[in-house]
Order: C-alpha cells, then sequence, then structure tokens
C-alpha cells in the first residue's frame, strides 16, 4: 500500500471504482514567516471526495481547515505557496485560470464561508445578490422569477420574514442570518461539490439540525459531494449519517485520522482524537475544570504517515509506533 | 446586592420593525447571565446597546451607579474600560493594520502599564487562549476564524474590566480550545469578579458557564431565571425547543 498521507484512496474508501468529484492529492500550503522562511500550515494532504459522499473536516483551531478547503477549490490566498493538484471533472483546479475559476464557482461549486462577510457584498441589498447569483448562472429567466426563488431559498434557511431581509443590508441582519444567507447562495445552484464551512456555528442546535437536512436533501437529488468543516460533533454525527460518510480529523496542517464516521466518532484510535471527543463542557464539571487536550498531544507535530488500522480507517502512527 | 450591570425596559426599532421590546435583566459581580434565543431574536443587538455602541428607543442601562446614556464624554471613556466587548464577528472588530502585539499593548498602555512589562504580558494573556507566542506578529488576516476570536478575548480580558459581553464568544472553537478559554473565563470570575454577560446558542456551554439565564425570543424575554431552574423545567414553547433539538443531535 503506498503512503496513506498522499493518496486519495486510503481511509474512508473502500471502493475504488466510486467516481470522484474532486481529488486533491500532495496539497501543502505555505506562508512566508515573519522570522525569514516559510511556515507549512497544510502538509502534503490527499482527499478525494466521492460523489453523494459526506466527508467532514474536524480538527484544531488553525490546523489548515480553511486554508487547505480554500485551496482545493482554487481560492487560496495569493501570498500562499501551493503545492500538489487538485483535479475536478478533469480541470487542475490549482492552476486553472480566473475565468475557469469563475466559470465553477457559484454554479458547479458552492462555497459557505468561514466568515460570511467575507462573500456578501456590504454595499448591497440581500436581495440584489441572491437575484444576481440565479440570474448570472440562468437559474431565473428573468429578474422577477429571480425575486420569487430567492424568497423561496430563503425560507428553505428558515429565515422567519424572507420580505424584510430581502430589503436588508448585510449590516442590518444577525450573524446568523448571515451565515444562512451564505448558504442560500451556496445552494441555489445545486452544485456537484459543496465546501461549508462551519456553516452552522451561529446556529442553534435547531436550525442547525435544519440546515444540514437542507444540505442532505441535495445530495440525495444531485449526488453532491459535501465537504463540511465543523467543531460540532453532534451535527458531526448527523450530516455523516450514510454508511459511505467520512470523518477527517486535522492537527498541525495533517490529516491525523480518516475513516467512516462511526469508525472516527464511535471507534477513535488517534490520540488527538480521542482527548478532542472527550473535551465537552458540561454542567457537571465544575466551573473551571473542563478536560482540554495536553499540550504534548496538541502542540506534537511528529506523527508517522497515515496507516490502515481496519478497512477504510487511518490513523497517522506515533513516533514510537513507526521505530518500533 | 447591587448589580455591576443592568437594563430595564429596553426598547429598540429599526424602522417599522421591533428587535428589542421591554427587555430588562439584572447582572451581579463575578456572576454569569447566560443569553439564549432564536437567530435574530434580538441577542446581538442587546449586547451593543449594553456596551452604548447603539441607542435604545427607551430603557434604562446602568453600569455600577451610572446611567450609561447620560454619562460625560469623560465618564464614558472610563466606563469602556470597565465592561469589554467580545464581538460575535471578531475579525472585523480587529484592527487589520496592528499586530496581535500592537492590539494587546494598546490595551496595557491605556491602563497605565509600564512598557518594560508589556511583552511577557502579551505572552501570558495569548497563553490563557491557548495560543503561542507565534502569534504576536500576525495580522488579523492572517489569523484563522477561532485564532482571530482568541486574540478578542485576549483584547478583552487585557482591561482587566468588570464585565465582559460575549457574543456568541467561544463557537469557532474546537472543543478543547474552547474548554481551555471557559476555564480562563471561570478563573476571571473567581479570582478578579469579573461579570459576564454570555450570549450563546450552544446550550451545554451555557449550562456549564450560567448562574442566570435570559431567553429572548422575537425581541421579547420569555423566560429567566436560575439556569437549573429555566432549563430543567422549561415554561416557554421555545425553550422546549430549543433543548429537544439538542437532544435530538445528541442521540446520535
Ligand atoms: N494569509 C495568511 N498568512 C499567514 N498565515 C496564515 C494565513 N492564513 C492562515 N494562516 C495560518 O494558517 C493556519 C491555518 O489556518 P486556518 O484558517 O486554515 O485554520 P482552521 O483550521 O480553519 O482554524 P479555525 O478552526 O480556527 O477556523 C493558522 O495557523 C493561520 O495562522
Ligand atoms: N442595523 C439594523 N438595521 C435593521 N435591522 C437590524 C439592524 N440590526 C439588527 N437588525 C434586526 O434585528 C433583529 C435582531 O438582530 P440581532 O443581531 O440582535 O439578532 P441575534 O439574536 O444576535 O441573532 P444571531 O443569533 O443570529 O446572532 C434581526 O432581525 C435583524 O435583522
Ligand atoms: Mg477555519
Ligand atoms: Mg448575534
Amino acid at each position: 500500500m503506498s503512503l496513506g498521507t498522499t493518496s486519495a484512496a486510503s481511509g474512508g474508501q473502500l471502493d475504488d471504482q466510486t467516481p470522484l468529484t474532486l481529488d486533491a492529492s500532495n496539497v501543502s500550503v505555505s506562508f512566508r514567516s515573519p522570522r525569514g522562511g516559510w511556515n507549512t500550515v497544510v502538509d502534503s494532504i490527499g482527499l478525494g471526495l466521492e460523489r453523494s459522499q459526506v466527508t467532514v473536516l474536524l480538527g484544531e483551531s488553525g490546523s489548515g481547515k480553511t486554508v487547505f478547503a480554500r485551496t482545493i477549490t482554487g481560492m487560496a490566498h495569493p501570498a500562499a505557496k501551493v503545492e500538489g493538484t487538485v483535479e475536478f471533472d478533469g480541470v487542475e483546479l490549482l492552476s486553472a485560470d480566473r475565468r475557469a475559476l469563475r466559470r465553477l464557482h457559484g454554479d458547479r461549486i458552492g462555497m459557505v464561508p468561514q466568515d460570511p462577510n467575507s462573500s456578501l457584498d456590504p454595499m448591497r441589498r440581500i436581495g440584489g445578490q441572491i437575484t444576481e447569483t440565479l440570474l448570472q448562472h440562468g437559474k431565473a429567466p428573468n429578474r422577477a422569477a429571480a425575486l420569487v426563488r430567492a424568497t423561496e431559498l430563503l425560507e428553505l434557511v428558515h429565515i422567519a420574514d424572507p420580505e424584510r431581509v430581502l430589503h436588508n443590508y448585510p449590516h442590518e441582519i444577525s450573524g446568523g442570518m448571515r451565515q444562512r444567507v451564505a448558504i442560500a447562495i451556496a445552494i441555489c445552484c445545486e452544485p456537484e461539490l459543496i465546501i461549508a464551512d462551519e456553516p452552522s456555528s451561529a446556529l442553534d442546535a435547531s436550525v442547525g439540525v435544519q440546515v444540514v437536512r437542507l444540505l442532505d436533501d441535495l445530495r440525495e437529488r444531485m449526488e453532491t459531494a459535501i465537504l463540511f468543516i465543523t467543531h460540532d460533533i453532534g451535527i458531526a454525527a448527523l450530516i455523516a449519517s450514510k454508511p459511505h460518510d467520512r470523518v477527517a480529523v486535522m492537527l498541525g496542517g495533517r490529516i491525523v485520522e480518516l475513516g467512516f464516521a462511526h469508525q472516527v466518532l464511535h471507534n477513535a484510535q488517534h490520540e488527538y482524537t480521542r482527548a478532542l471527543l472527550a473535551a465537552e463542557p458540561s454542567a457537571n464539571t465544575p466551573r473551571g475544570e473542563l478536560a482540554v487536550v495536553p499540550d504534548e498531544v496538541r502542540m506534537r507535530r511528529d506523527w508517522g504517515p497515515l496507516r490502515d488500522v481496519e478497512p477504510g480507517h487511518a490513523v497517522a502512527s506515533t513516533p514510537q509506533e513507526v521505530t518500533a | 446586592m447591587s448589580s455591576v450591570l443592568a437594563a430595564d425596559g429596553i426598547v429598540k426599532r429599526f424602522g417599522a420593525f421591533t428587535a428589542l421590546d421591554g427587555v430588562s435583566f439584572r447582572l451581579e459581580r463575578g456572576r454569569t447571565l447566560g443569553v439564549v434565543g432564536e437567530s435574530g431574536s434580538g441577542k446581538s443587538t442587546l449586547g451593543r446597546i449594553v456596551m452604548r455602541l447603539m441607542a435604545p428607543d427607551a430603557g434604562v442601562v446602568t453600569l455600577g451607579d451610572d446611567d450609561l446614556f447620560s454619562m460625560t464624554e469623560r465618564q464614558l471613556r472610563m466606563a469602556r474600560r470597565r465592561i469589554q466587548l467580545v464581538p460575535q464577528d471578531p475579525r472585523h472588530a480587529l484592527n487589520p493594520t496592528m499586530t496581535v502585539q500592537q492590539s494587546l499593548a494598546f490595551q496595557l498602555r491605556a491602563q497605565g502599564v509600564p512598557t518594560r512589562e508589556w511583552s511577557a504580558r502579551c505572552v501570558e494573556l495569548l497563553a490563557r487562549v491557548s495560543l503561542t507566542a507565534d502569534y504576536l506578529h500576525a495580522y488579523p488576516h492572517e489569523l484563522s476564524g477561532g485564532q482571530a476570536q482568541r486574540i478578542a478575548i485576549a483584547r478583552a480580558i487585557a482591561n482587566n474590566p468588570e464585565v465582559i459581553v460575549a457574543d456568541e464568544a467561544v463557537s469557532a472553537l474546537d472543543k478543547s480550545v474552547q474548554a481551555q478559554v471557559l476555564n480562563t473565563f471561570a478563573e476571571l470570575q473567581s479570582d478578579l469578579g469579573v461579570a459576564l454577560f454570555f450570549i450563546s446558542h450552544d446550550l451545554a456551554v451555557i449550562e456549564h458557564i450560567s448562574d442566570d439565564v435570559l431567553v429572548l425570543n422575537r425581541g421579547e424575554v420569555v423566560e429567566s431565571g436560575p439556569t437549573r431552574a429555566v432549563l430543567d423545567d422549561p415554561k416557554d414553547p421555545y425553550t422546549r425547543v430549543l433543548l429537544d433539538a439538542r437532544h435530538s443531535a445528541e442521540a446520535v
């Protein structure tokens, strides 16, 4: 078997025949360090996203989830040094020109950015922004039809009074409403691939569950591949509900555990994953005494390559195991 | 006991839309008031009003013994240090032209901390939010979402405030870093008597950290009281929906 770190086939993929919607291999991203040299924040990650499959990305804050997600859709920061290849329907996204990328985005690739403000134009009303996306990608024949569709989309993301919101500017709606507008825009063209970066971080459990249902419904109908970044284990289990759905865990720029959702969430093998899953706030723990991942696990950067521990389940071994 | 922060009959309208309709609460020294409610129910608007970033159409806010909205400029400058906001949208609240160290040192200087102590204090503040000194020289756009949120928390703490208004302040953090930050808040409360006005949609976090809760629905307080009493026996249908949704998400 090839080293799991660079192979999209390792971990959570039993069947080589299932078509990949997106195939990222050996993706690394570095930024210039203020002290000279380069900081590698994504370190040779390989990940294939199958049609109709949800891949949940969990992991430490700052581990590279957002940088990885943006990079594989061809939206890396201009200051970033990017290596590797990412294929989407025969197009190599890391070397694709801006025009090709602009055609794909919105139409065939839907993005829900972690910071919804970054994708909304502060100077334009919500209604105008949604209708423009619909018209641009030919999803509505005219402005009136687009407006009807925009209202429906806001209802789909459970916004209580869509008419008011359509007339509002982004700063006039709440954080959770902005997040849901970003979701509405990402799904409006029924794309083949959705990259959702903490799409429910500002939503309560009730609305969060509804957003998950909406994405789930889209993948049923359109066979959409979904990469879903979250810190919420309950939401992770809910969206990765099918037997072939996967969970990947990131730490320090690497995927340290990858497998089917039930394997990672119920039978975690990596030290970091186990400690992370154990760190949940609870009313039963006295204040000031919540468990955290120990620093020696969190800060460690010398994990070995991903190796299969059971079919579909790969774990980055600890250095002792490698030498043993 | 006198409260450090209190609001009475707050009303806020945006055109024809009423975002807050007669909201009152009291927050005492060293205590945590958890604020929950549906997205769009008015939580951040209330937070902005108690920070005097926005004026209400009716109602009174008192900080200690002072009426927040009749303070002079000078009193207000002093007050600004006693009450600190961790905004829901931290990246946009950080000055994009300042490094993390400059942002934190700016607060330390305002408090009269001697220059030679800044760098050690900055490192200590970062440690409280699980960040290493590596990030001192980073600019806001170079931080991850959760890192920016943690810098906003460190900046609020740097001021030694009496009250922290935390608006979804731990929602972008992984559960371990979140636990570390919640432990830091608890420490500030027991050591320095800091009071928290803690807005969150996460009931597990609210249950852990809050002494009392305030449930908002469409701008009105539909339920309030000691955390256990409210969450164990919710009277309001919306509170019940929230709890049910959480249990169904946990059951999987
Ligand atoms: N433009 C940039 N310049 C320099 N460093 C950057 C830049 N963007 C991100 N980084 C660094 O890359 C690392 C990964 O950031 P990323 O945003 O991917 O984290 P994340 O896993 O999404 O975290 P979070 O859960 O907090 O959102 C961080 O340490 C961050 O400081
Ligand atoms: N500047 C404004 N102009 C017009 N309407 C506004 C403005 N600010 C807030 N609103 C409206 O007030 C309501 C309450 O918004 P607020 O941001 O307080 O909600 P929230 O409870 O914090 O929600 P979330 O959980 O999503 O952050 C929303 O319906 C919003 O559209
Ligand atoms: Mg991120
Ligand atoms: Mg809010």
